[in-house]
């Protein structure tokens, strides 16, 4: 990316250079970059603890991780991969793309999105940090669960405190940001029924953040004055009661598995109409089931917390409107699945892991209805069936959604087309290592293994090595991806500025790659009976 | 068509990253001036306090670079109505998550008193709890008596509490007159209602400090004294912290209006403090309500 800023500095050494570029931009495909390669590396960092802890349950008996070691990675790839990969991945694909969609020459509020997101390569640095500090990383899952986290939480608790704020400032402040982008900065003519399905999940997500990041604040300030300041909130002693650490925690905890998964949702909805070359079907539908989704985020965090003693009338509510949420996404992958009907499809990278997604992630959904279910979830609580229901929303969901999106957009970004054989290795690899890895959970779960515990009973085994493995092959392919992205960025078949046959949207008008600046003038948004311009 | 205004885009600022070291240094400090001072681990020889600090230093010196750029550029007139919406949009959702922030404590209180302390006296089917575990504990509320046995006065609404209630109204309403008067472009009045303000905050904030002084020294209720003493002074305390940096904004504000600064047109900052004040104002009705009152 041969792109140098307009900055009028003479005369510096290339490092210098280097960092006011980085360290300053105010550029929102500069930080959309920074987003991304931040996200990648903290990818390989949480996957490298997903790997410690797959070696460790390759077999039964403890090999080489101490339970305190174990405890330590398990809340370690969970903390990251939340807030270090899916979270920034997105933002950084919100940076490149929504300007470039909406039409508008940067994000709203240039200075405060730099901001946003120099806060977290701090954050991470002092999280990770944790790892090397007296008593260990925090070690209660990523939950942190009182007391777990206030009686019992190692020292390093108060510096996963003040990192979870850091993070929620840097959230909250991009969200504003997007929000203010998306609201104020469209281009004439693009009303907001008219705005693309990224946009529009893009807005939903960044308000479910601007509304449940502050409660984690909350939540982690609570635990803060609890250990040290006397204060009893999750303490019985004092009249407090540790179910309120979970009540306050899910929250947060369940718009933010929506804030992990909505902005897939609209690059799914990008995707496929491009490569089945037809126009999204039900558009008006999708957007009012993501707004559906999103409102019923906030009434079911008690599913989490079934096997607490809830009043059974506060089980029943939470159940059905759990349930209810499967409507809207149902209607969401009917209208993925109707766009593909009769359509001429091609199978290119992005479209092979859209698809994926729009599967795999309804496997997902549906283990997530067994879930809500209260007596069935007395059997599945804390068991492997849950990590399988997680991982199979976040993984083949959320990364893949981040993954078809690079794909996707990659070309527009790098002016290059990355390695058609290679992406679709990538993905092969990729689709099969995560089945291997997360199917057999369901049935390790469903047998009864309990979830955050080093050791398992010898029955357990098979099902573990086969899962092992699969994370293994999903691991490695992980680098052939790395090897993919530095590769188009270095060079490749020249991008056309449409770069796909079906492409439709502002940011398909622009050259590849986009240049620094774009839309610097708004440009003017066709109405229905024009096309977009072509190059 | 009328050609649309070009939205201006600053091309690269040192403020943000300033600030963002400026955070990274204050949490750090934090940490260890925390462990040090409750020395529930070794920190000796860590420099935790002086860390702190300096961060918090830091970070006023970002927001006073920051925000003078911003009234530069300004001053200067490159902000279209665009950017002005911008701002607005970005401080109105600002607040949004501040409400939010004390939603989490304001739930934490809620949840004390309807279902925590009920059940621990053995509401609902929580007789066993009861019975086996603190067969002594009564449920009242203010919590005078934890199941531990932790005792503490309650604090009396009509005291200074309900005088701080008409002095936060009243500034909510000296600011409006302030705004007015900008308006107008009554260049003497609005620094006399905006000091009056200044003044309100100034007095709440010493009133609540002899508030505290009062529980701490007399009542009995402290941080330390139950889920009562814990949700009171954590609302009290950050809503008493937001008073306090609103009273510090509308200084500025103050300050900047007796250097000439704003127009009967155009003075978003001073909105801007102003609704963060009516918002901290607003919090307040809350926190007396039902901390204070019922």
């Amino acid at each position: 990316m041969a792109v140098t800023a307009d900055h009028n500095i003479p005369n510096r050494s290339p490092l210098m250079a280097f960092l006011s570029r980085w360290l300053l931009t105010t550029n929102h495909k500069e930080i959309g970059t920074l987003y991304m390669w931040l996200s990648f590396v903290l990818f390989f960092i949480g996957g490298a603890m997903a790997m410690v802890i797959r070696m460790e349950l390759f077999q039964p008996g403890i090999q080489f991780a101490e339970p305190l070691l174990y405890n330590q990675m398990v809340t370690l790839h969970g903390l990251i991969m939340v807030f270090g990969v899916v979270m920034p991945g997105f933002v950084g694909l919100a940076n490149w793309q929504l300007p470039m969609m909406i039409g508008a020459p940067d994000m709203a509020l240039p200075r405060l999105n730099n901001f946003s997101f120099w806060i977290l390569p701090f954050a991470f640095t002092l999280l990770i940090s944790t790892l090397f500090m007296e008593g260990g990383a925090p070690n209660f899952g990523w939950t942190f669960y009182a007391p777990l986290s206030t009686t019992y939480g190692p020292p390093s608790t108060d510096v996963f405190i003040f990192g979870v704020h850091l993070m929620g400032i840097s959230s909250v402040l991009g969200a504003i940001n997007i929000i203010v982008t998306i609201f104020n900065l469209r281009v004439k003519g693009m009303t907001l029924m008219k705005m693309p399905l990224f946009v529009w999940t893009w807005l939903i997500t960044a308000f479910l953040l601007v509304m449940v990041m502050p409660v984690l604040a909350g939540a982690v300030t609570m635990v803060l004055t609890d250990r040290h300041f006397g204060t009893s909130f999750f303490a019985a002693a004092g009249g407090g009661d540790p179910l309120l650490f979970q009540h306050v925690f899910w929250f947060f905890g369940h718009p933010e598995v929506y804030i992990l998964i909505l902005p897939g949702f609209g690059i799914a909805s990008q995707i496929i109409p491009t490569f089945a070359r037809k126009k999204l079907f039900g558009y008006h539908s999708m957007v009012y089931a993501t707004a559906s989704i999103a409102i019923l985020s906030f009434v079911v965090w008690g599913h989490h917390m079934f096997t607490t003693g809830m009043p059974l009338t506060a089980e029943l509510f939470v159940m059905y409107a759990t349930m209810l949420i499967a409507v809207p996404t149902g209607v969401k992958v009917f209208n993925w699945v109707a766009t593909m009907w009769r359509g001429s499809i091609t199978f290119e990278t992005p479209m092979l892991f859209a698809l994926g997604f729009v599967i795999l992630f309804t496997i997902g959904g549906f283990s997530g209805l067994m879930l809500a279910l209260v007596p069935a979830d007395f059997q599945y609580h804390d068991t492997f069936f849950v990590v399988a229901h997680f991982h199979y929303v976040l993984y083949p969901g959320a990364i893949f959604g981040i993954m078809s999106a690079v794909y996707y957009w990659l070309p527009k970004w790098t002016g290059n087309m990355y390695d058609e054989r290679l992406g679709k290795i990538h993905f092969w690899t990729a689709i099969i290592g995560v089945n291997m890895t997360f199917f057999p959970m369901h049935f390790l779960g469903l047998a009864g293994m309990p979830r955050r515990i080093v050791d398992y009973s010898l029955q357990f085994a098979d099902f573990n090595m086969v899962a092992s493995f699969g994370a293994g092959m999903l691991g490695l392919t992980q680098v052939l991806f790395l090897y993919i992205v530095i590769k188009t960025i270095r060079g490749g078949k020249k991008a056309t500025g449409r770069v796909w046959e079906g492409a439709e949207g502002l940011e398909w008008t622009l050259a590849s790659p986009a240049p620094l600046h774009t839309f610097e003038t708004p440009p003017k948004f066709p109405t229905p009976e024009e096309d977009y311009p072509r190059d | 068509m009328i050609e649309a205004p070009r939205y201006y885009v600053p091309h690269s600022s040192p403020w943000p990253i300033i600030g963002s070291t400026a955070l990274a240094i204050t949490a750090f400090g934090a940490v260890s001036f925390i462990h040090q001072s409750t020395e529930k681990v070794a920190a000796e020889g860590s420099f935790g306090e002086p860390i702190f600090f300096i961060g918090l230093a830091m970070i006023a010196f970002m927001m006073f670079g920051w925000f003078g750029i911003v009234i530069r550029e300004s001053v200067k007139g490159m902000n279209s109505v665009m950017m002005d919406r911008s701002y607005r949009m970005g401080m109105a959702w600002f607040i949004v998550s501040e409400i939010m922030f004390f939603a989490a404590f304001f739930g934490a209180l809620f949840y004390a008193r309807i279902m925590s302390v009920p059940w621990l006296a053995g509401a609902g089917n929580n007789l066993e709890t009861h019975v086996l575990l603190w067969p002594e504990f009564a449920d009242t509320w203010p919590l005078f008596m934890t199941p531990g046995g932790g005792i503490t006065e309650a604090m009396e609404a009509w005291g200074l509490p309900f005088i701080n209630t008409v002095i936060l109204v009243t500034s909510s309403v000296t600011v409006t007159f302030a705004h007015w008067a900008l308006k107008k472009n009554h260049r003497v009045l609005l620094p006399i209602w905006l000091a009056i303000t200044v003044a309100l905050g100034t007095t709440f904030l010493t009133l609540q400090v002899i508030e505290y002084q009062e529980a701490y020294g007399e009542l009995g209720l402290t941080m330390g004294s139950g889920i009562y003493g814990s949700t009171f002074f954590m609302l009290t305390g950050f809503h008493g912290f937001h008073v306090a940096m609103g009273t510090i904004i509308l200084f500025v504000m103050l300050l900047r209006s007796l250097r000439g600064h704003f127009s009967a047109e155009n003075h978003f900052a001073f909105e801007a403090a102003s609704w963060y004040w009516h918002f901290v104002d607003v919090v307040w009705l809350f926190l007396f309500t039902f901390v204070y009152w019922f």
